[in-house]
């Protein structure tokens, strides 16, 4: 459904990704996990048309998309959310969503239908008549997918949407995705809530540096050395299974 | 709520009848002449208002259409001879045209905020030279229109016939705002205004709703300045590119409420019974604009959402106190 081959980009001669390539396979849900600063978001977006990459091509459907405009990708039927939550603070949760809504139809009819119809998928039913500044930190990280999903993608990319969140609210959140994958959507997504990659994802690449580390399934990565290193310093791996041994 | 609705659909009826009878009520051509001053301000507010208050891109030089749409029309009767009711159109589109070669410099190399509104004051005053030093604009000595009252030159012989125009022109400029707040385009400049990254990623091109947004500002601005030529027969650089135009136009549309339908009438009709007021009853010379200064200070400071901004505000205070 995507792939990305030999993706790069650098900022003023730091690369923050460089020759990144990978798959993301139609109607499954998979992560893009790495320590911060490693290019996740720099990756995603290049990928839906916000960054201009250096090098390489970014494949949509067997379309390629690379350095298409965001509205462009988006009519395409792939949508980003952003980490740090963008929402259009002085409109209500209904008018942010039907702003999403509208991109498939001119009709304020139907596009309204259409928000409400999402605001009860991602639990926001309540809310909608609130003005999208007043809403907690969950409550945004919703209203992010929530447009995102009224403009009706079928590949969904989603950066950090349980960052800040409390057990419960990920819990939730967790359903709430899981669902969109049920009805067909692909979902591609940046986390750092690691119970939550296991728990969602079938796949996993994991980026350090701006370069691809490890790929696999949750637990392969889990138990990658190279993986453990990046997130834990140099050694790492190597202290874990001596005092796992140990211990045993 | 849809009591609520239908009450407000029945007070702008209510609101248009009373408008189409003051002339026969008030039988005052002073009175019927600052009401159409007001309504010319509030159709050149609703120009602005469309690019600024609903797209968020605050200009500085609004005029600039105004101005453009003037001379267009102008120059179309006294080189071409071409009526004013014809002209009308040209100096929409001459107006639109303006539109759309500021908004495509302007947009197309990302300009935003502040830049945006010194680009826009820059072109104002670009065009005021220009228009000051060119022959077919009359120069300095500015253009002089003939009055011969008829239709065809938009040009009447009592107020009211103007008074009327500037109703029409406004009732116009209204619905344009009523369609905008209904409608996907409206969706998308409110959108683009609250957050353009986010509009774009949700499907909004922003560069093309941000280019029409400048184009029916112009097309409106252009109107505006026919109209004012055929009322005040006279046309010269800083009429129609002066600064003055410029700030009175964000001035009703602040003043009344950013971004809303009635806002700019609201304002302008505050702003000029204020201006009246004062004038009438100060009779220090310049103490009523230190009061009009005042008041302008005090609306802007304390509503930030403008008069309607206070009104809806109370409306929604009394929808809370009919549920509870």
């Amino acid at each position: 459904m995507l792939e990305i081959t030999g993706l790069s980009k650098s900022f003023g001669g730091l690369a923050a990704v460089s020759n990144v390539g990978l798959t993301v396979e139609e109607g499954k849900i998979i992560s893009l996990i790495g320590p911060n600063g490693a290019g996740k978001t720099t990756l995603f977006a290049m990928v839906a048309g916000f960054l201009k990459p250096d090098s390489g091509t970014v494949m949509f459907e067997d379309q390629n998309i690379t350095g298409m405009k965001p509205h462009r990708i988006c009519e395409l039927g792939m949508v980003r959310t952003f980490q740090v939550t963008q929402p259009f603070a002085k409109l209500t949760t209904l008018e942010n969503i039907m702003v999403g809504a509208y991109c498939r139809t001119s009709n304020r009819e139907l596009a309204e239908a259409n928000a409400r119809r999402i605001a009860k998928q991602v639990g926001m039913k309540a809310s909608l008549d609130q003005a999208a500044d007043s809403l907690t930190v969950a409550g945004r990280k919703r209203l992010e997918l929530a447009r995102a999903l009224a403009t009706q993608p079928r590949l969904l990319l989603l950066d950090e949407v349980m960052a800040g969140l409390n057990p419960i609210e990920i819990d939730e959140i967790v359903d709430v995705i899981k669902k969109i994958r049920d009805t067909g959507v692909t979902v591609f997504l940046i986390e750092h809530v690691m119970k939550a990659v296991m728990n969602l994802s079938d796949y996993a690449y994991v980026l350090n540096d701006g370069v691809r580390i490890a790929d696999g399934t949750p637990t392969e990565i889990a138990n990658n050395p190279d993986v453990i290193e990046a997130y834990l310093g140099h050694g790492a791996a190597e202290r874990m299974r001596v005092e796992g041994s140990a211990n045993a | 709520m849809k009591s609520l609705k239908s009450r407000n659909g029945l007070l702008c009826l209510a609101g248009l009848v009373l408008a189409l009878l003051i002339p026969q009520i008030i039988d005052n051509n002073f009175y019927i002449d600052v009401l159409t001053l007001v309504l010319f301000s509030a159709f050149l507010g609703q120009s602005w208002n469309i690019l600024g208050g609903y797209a968020g891109q605050f200009s500085f030089g609004g005029v600039v259409f105004f101005g453009t749409g003037a001379y267009a029309s102008s120059i179309l009767f006294r080189s071409f001879g071409i009526d004013p009711w014809i002209g009308i159109f040209g100096a929409i589109a001459a107006g639109a045209a303006m539109g759309a070669f500021i908004g495509f410099i302007s947009f197309r190399y990302g300009l935003k905020g502040s830049y945006f509104a010194l680009i826009t004051l820059a072109f104002a005053e670009f065009f005021r030279i220009i228009a000051n030093s060119v022959e077919f604009t009359g120069g300095g000595v500015g253009i002089f229109i003939d009055y011969n009252p008829s239709l065809t030159q938009l040009q009447f012989d009592n107020p009211a016939g103007y008074y009327y125009l500037a109703l029409l022109m406004t009732v116009i400029s209204l619905l344009i705002a009523w369609w905008l707040e209904r409608s996907r385009f409206g969706a998308s400049l409110v959108a683009i205004r609250e957050n353009e990254e986010a509009a774009e990623a949700l499907g909004v091109n922003a560069f093309r709703c941000k280019m029409y947004a400048i184009c029916i500002a112009g097309a409106m601005g252009g109107a505006a300045g026919t109209f004012y030529t055929q009322k005040f027969l006279y046309l010269d650089p800083p009429i129609a590119y002066g600064i003055g135009t410029s700030v009175e136009m964000l001035l009703v549309t602040i003043v009344g409420g950013l971004g809303t339908i009635f806002g700019p009438l609201v304002g302008a009709f505050v702003l000029h019974s204020i201006n009246e007021v004062a004038r009438h009853y100060l009779e220090a010379p310049g103490l009523s604009m230190i009061v009009y200064g005042l008041i302008l200070i005090g609306i802007v400071g304390f509503l930030p959402n403008g008069l309607i901004g206070l009104f809806r505000r109370r409306q929604k205070k009394m929808a809370g106190g009919d549920d509870a």
